[in-house]
Parts: C-alpha cells; sequence; structure tokens
C-alpha cells in the first residue's frame, strides 16, 4: 500500500516536472505557487492531520522564514544557502518558544493560542517598522540568478516539494510518526503506556514549525515581496483548509488541497473580490460531503 | 522478604466534598493475584487512577517497588513496570491491531523516538508485537482497524496492550466488562495462564471470576478499605456479606 503510494507520488513528480517546459507563463507561475504552498499545508498537517493539533497560527512559522529571507538578501546581499539556513531555523526557534505556551493546551483552546501566538508575529510585521518596513513590506528580494527565470525555478520548487514530501512521509511512517497518530487517537492510553505526550507533541510542532518556515524561504523567493499579509490570520486559515479540502492526515491531501485552493483563488479573483466567501462555500462543501477531505473519500473508495 | 510491589499508605482522593477514595492503605507483594472488589461506587476505579498517575492524590503516599512515585506523571510509573487496561476500552481506534501493538511494543524503548526508518524496519519490534497478539488469542487480524473488531476482541488487544511491554505490576479494571459468558470464560483462561512473575491487581464485577483468580481479595466500600484477606476470608466475612453480596 505504501510503496504503490509512494510509485504514485514519484509518478506525479515525474509528470511535473516533464510537463515543466509545456505550460504557458500564467499556470506555470500558478502550479510554482501552488507547490510552494503545498510545502505549508504539508507541514501543518503533521499537527493536523497526524497529531490532531489544530493550529491556527502556522502563517507565524512560514512569516519568519519568508521576513527572515527578504531581510537578509535585500539588506545584507546573503545567498540562498545561508538565508535558507537562517530562514529555517528562525522558524524552528520561534515555533520551540511557542510550542512551550500552545503544547499545554489541546482542542479548541489550542487552536485559540495558537491563534494568538500567530497574531503576535503578525503585531510584529505590522508594527515593528524599523525591522520589518511594516505595511510596506520588503520588496524586491532577488532569487539567485540561476533561479531567476520562471522555469528554473518552478524546478526548483518541484524539488523542493518533493523533498519535504519524501521527508515528511519518512517522518509519518516512522516509529515517531506512529506515536503522532497514537496521540491523535488516544493521549490517555499513550500516557499510561510510558510515552511523555507533551514531549512528542512539542517535537512534533517543532518539526512542523521548520518545515513551514522553509515553506515561507521558498515563498519569499517566489513572490519577490513580503509584506504583513503573508503572516495574518487569512494565510493560516487558507492553510488549515488546504489540508481540510484535500484529507488530513495523508501528505497527498495537503497538495491536492494547495492547488485546488491556490488555483480556485486566481481563477475567482478574476471575476469577484468576494474570494472567502466562495473559499467558505467550498469548505462547507467539503465538511458535509467528503469530511475525510478529497485524498481521504478516494482512498475510502478504493478500500471499499 | 522482596519488596512490596505496590505500597498504598492512606492514599485520599477528594473531589470537593466526597471523598472517593478515603486513607486506603494496602501492600501487594510480588508475584501475587490480587482482586479488588466493591459495590458501584466503592472507589475502585478512582484507586487505580490514582495508581497509574492518571489522577493526582489529595493524600498519602504511593510506593511502586520500593520507589515513591506519588508525584509521578503516569508515563514514569509504566516505565518503572506498571501497565493498566482501561474499564472503558481505550485503544487506538482509527489504527491497525498491528500498529495498535507496536505502540505498545516500542513504549518502553528509545524507538520510539526514531524518525528516518519507517515502522516496518525493525523487524524485532514487529516480532516481539505479533507474538503478544497471539498470545492473547489475536491472529489473522494485524492488518484490520480496530474501530471494526468486535467488542472481545478489542477487550483481548486491550490486554495486549498492557503486556506489550512486559510489566512488573498489571492493573486490570474489569478485563471482562460486556462480555458474554462465553467471552469471559476465554478472557479468565487468558489471565490464568499469565506469567507468574506479572503481579496483577484486578477490578472484576464477576465474583466467579474474581475469586477464581485472586489468591487474595481487598473489599473497598465507600472509599475504605473494609474486609482484606485470602478468598474463604472474605467469602465468609460477615460485614462483606452484608454490603457487597446483599446476604
Amino acid at each position: 500500500m505504501i510503496r504503490r503510494r509512494a510509485l504514485l507520488g514519484l509518478g506525479v513528480v515525474a509528470l511535473l516536472a516533464l510537463a515543466g517546459p509545456l505550460f504557458s507563463p500564467y499556470p506555470l507561475t500558478l502550479v510554482t505557487q501552488a507547490l510552494v504552498v503545498a510545502i505549508l499545508a504539508m507541514s501543518l498537517d503533521v499537527l493536523l492531520g497526524y497529531t490532531g493539533l489544530p493550529s491556527l497560527g502556522h502563517a507565524a512559522y512560514w512569516g519568519v522564514g519568508a521576513y527572515a529571507v527578504a531581510l537578509l538578501a535585500t539588506d545584507h546581499g546573503v545567498g540562498l544557502a545561508g538565508c535558507a539556513g537562517v530562514g529555517v531555523l528562525l522558524a524552528a526557534a520561534t515555533a520551540a518558544v511557542f510550542g512551550l505556551v500552545a503544547i499545554r493546551a489541546a482542542g479548541t483552546y489550542f487552536l485559540m493560542i495558537t491563534l494568538a501566538l500567530g497574531m503576535v508575529v503578525w503585531g510584529l510585521a505590522f508594527r515593528w517598522v524599523s525591522l520589518t518596513k511594516g505595511d510596506n513590506g520588503v520588496s524586491g528580494v532577488p532569487r539567485p540568478e540561476l533561479l531567476a527565470s520562471p522555469l528554473p525555478f518552478y524546478y526548483f520548487a518541484l524539488a523542493a516539494a518533493a523533498l519535504v514530501w519524501i521527508t515528511l512521509g519518512l517522518l509519518v511512517a516512522s516509529p515517531f510518526g506512529l506515536t503522532l497518530r497514537g496521540i491523535r487517537e488516544s493521549e490517555s492510553r499513550m500516557r499510561s503506556l510510558g510515552y511523555n505526550v507533551w514531549l512528542h507533541k512539542y517535537l512534533a510542532f517543532v518539526i512542523s514549525g521548520a518545515f513551514a518556515g522553509a515553506g515561507g524561504v521558498l515563498w519569499a523567493y517566489y513572490n519577490g515581496f513580503v509584506s504583513p499579509t503573508d503572516v495574518q490570520l487569512v494565510t493560516s486559515v487558507e492553510a488549515l483548509l488546504m489540508v481540510a479540502l484535500g484529507g488530513p492526515g495523508t501528505l497527498a491531501g495537503p497538495v491536492v488541497g494547495a492547488g485546488v485552493i491556490v488555483f480556485l483563488k486566481n481563477f475567482v479573483s478574476l471575476y469577484t473580490k468576494r474570494w472567502l466567501l466562495i473559499l467558505g462555500a467550498v469548505y462547507i462543501g467539503v465538511i458535509l460531503f467528503a469530511p475525510r477531505g478529497v485524498v481521504g473519500a478516494l482512498r475510502g473508495r478504493a478500500r471499499e | 522478604m522482596a519488596e512490596d510491589v505496590l505500597r498504598l499508605d492512606g492514599v485520599a482522593r477528594h473531589f470537593g466534598g466526597l471523598r472517593a477514595v478515603d486513607g486506603v492503605s494496602l501492600t501487594v507483594a510480588p508475584g501475587e493475584r490480587r482482586a479488588l472488589i466493591g459495590p458501584n461506587g466503592a472507589g475502585k476505579t478512582t484507586l487505580f487512577n490514582l495508581v497509574a498517575g492518571t489522577l493526582p492524590v489529595t493524600g498519602g503516599t504511593i510506593r511502586l517497588f520500593g520507589t515513591n512515585v506519588t508525584g509521578f506523571p503516569p508515563h514514569r510509573r509504566a516505565a518503572l513496570g506498571l501497565a493498566r487496561t482501561f474499564q472503558i476500552t481505550n485503544l487506538f481506534l482509527g489504527l491497525t491491531v498491528l500498529e495498535n501493538c507496536l505502540l505498545a511494543v516500542q513504549a518502553l524503548t528509545p524507538v520510539r523516538f526514531s524518525m528516518l526508518r519507517p515502522v516496518g524496519g525493525y523487524p524485532a519490534l514487529q516480532a516481539r508485537a505479533r507474538a503478544i497478539l497471539a498470545a492473547v488469542g489475536l491472529t489473522g487480524v494485524d492488518g484490520a482497524i480496530v474501530a471494526n473488531l468486535s467488542h472481545g476482541e478489542q477487550r483481548q488487544l486491550e490486554i495486549a496492550l498492557a503486556l506489550a511491554g512486559a510489566p512488573r505490576l498489571l492493573l486490570l479494571d474489569e478485563p471482562t466488562a460486556g462480555l458474554s459468558p462465553a467471552e469471559s470464560r476465554l478472557m479468565a483462561e487468558l489471565l490464568a495462564g499469565l506469567d507468574p512473575a506479572i503481579t496483577v491487581l484486578m477490578i472484576e464485577h464477576d465474583m466467579d471470576i474474581a475469586l477464581a483468580l485472586a489468591s487474595r481479595v481487598t473489599v473497598l466500600h465507600q472509599g475504605r478499605v473494609i474486609a482484606d484477606g485470602s478468598r474463604d476470608e472474605i467469602r465468609n466475612d460477615p460485614q462483606v456479606r452484608e454490603i457487597y453480596l446483599g446476604v
């Protein structure tokens, strides 16, 4: 089963790689965007789908990664490796601090606390003008020369998303990943078996934050512009919807969800400004007709 | 003389004005099979939760294998060799039978933090999990999702999870709860066949099973120990007969 899914996933990656030169410019940027956002959605799913922790502040770690790149690359001329390293580390460090506060809570309270912590980062991005340039954001983030044109960057994003998919796939299939699913199913049983549940959740939180940061790093290069919008609540909600829509507890799900949301968002906004209204309707539809998400529903049907 | 496996001194748990467990002292010796009986609301499950660490005590001390564990969280007590089952089945319902058992097998090994190899890459743990499942009579359902098992099979899995960590003290909270008479007999056989080195403290409503498996019986009533003795002593204790056996 797992082998078949891995083959299917690799097939999709290969297809996307082959299709690269065939895309016209606008679809190419959209697919690239979907791949970058998919990293955020996959990282969130480690918490939401596998550990059962609904984080509503994931834009915070994504934003820390993105701002790190934007500030280092524009003001200090730091290269890709340096920016990526610092971005991921800072995102992980932020998650390590926030996790100390958030992991004490469960369920809706966890949701509220992660939301509040996300707002703290948004507040800093918005108000700490001397560092973040406030509402104006940081523009003109330079891409490395090799990735300057859209097609190479597309391949870079594809490789990054595939790498995250493989790494997180290994993580969730590992004994540690099994402990996360155990926590999702029954914390009290995990405790009585001898697991320090807090520690496992905390580790998952930090790992998830680090990967969200990696997505943010890519986002800064993709967009060339980082502003408080990237850190705001709507970004966290969209990530949560991608996971819910695609199928929590699967890694393919968030990728599918990211694709659907990115395309819907760009397509719908051609016709109306009421994008969030459409998003809400889509979400209600999924909850009613495929509560386990698109991928979850497909797998359930395949099993029957 | 060997050290007591479990020693409670004046253990109490009050919920507001309600004294659910009210100064219980008892000792359980190595290898003993002890039944804990008492009418509904006597405080049996609360006492289990205090011993396992699920609930903090409001008074008294708990010693496990000579260590004062009164302030220990549940996982540290488990690490000392304590395992328990739950009265209301508490399993990982969305996972497979094998995954449930693997979680129990890896719980006290460093493998639980391993992230780089899939679960299948640890053949020793897999073999142990399968052996435990076979020992409780759950074979051929490794890949089944636990939510789809029958109640009887879920009770067997409860025991498997508790045994997987090779515990020295096993707390069984009504292992036959909700089982048919035939399933109860199977469960009783399974429990009778447990390694004699494992000390067992068991809550059981079915008096036949409790008295068949246990050599000593402790009777709890309104949060207090009212009798403690051999099977026959308990059977003939007039106070016990009055409040518990309803004679």
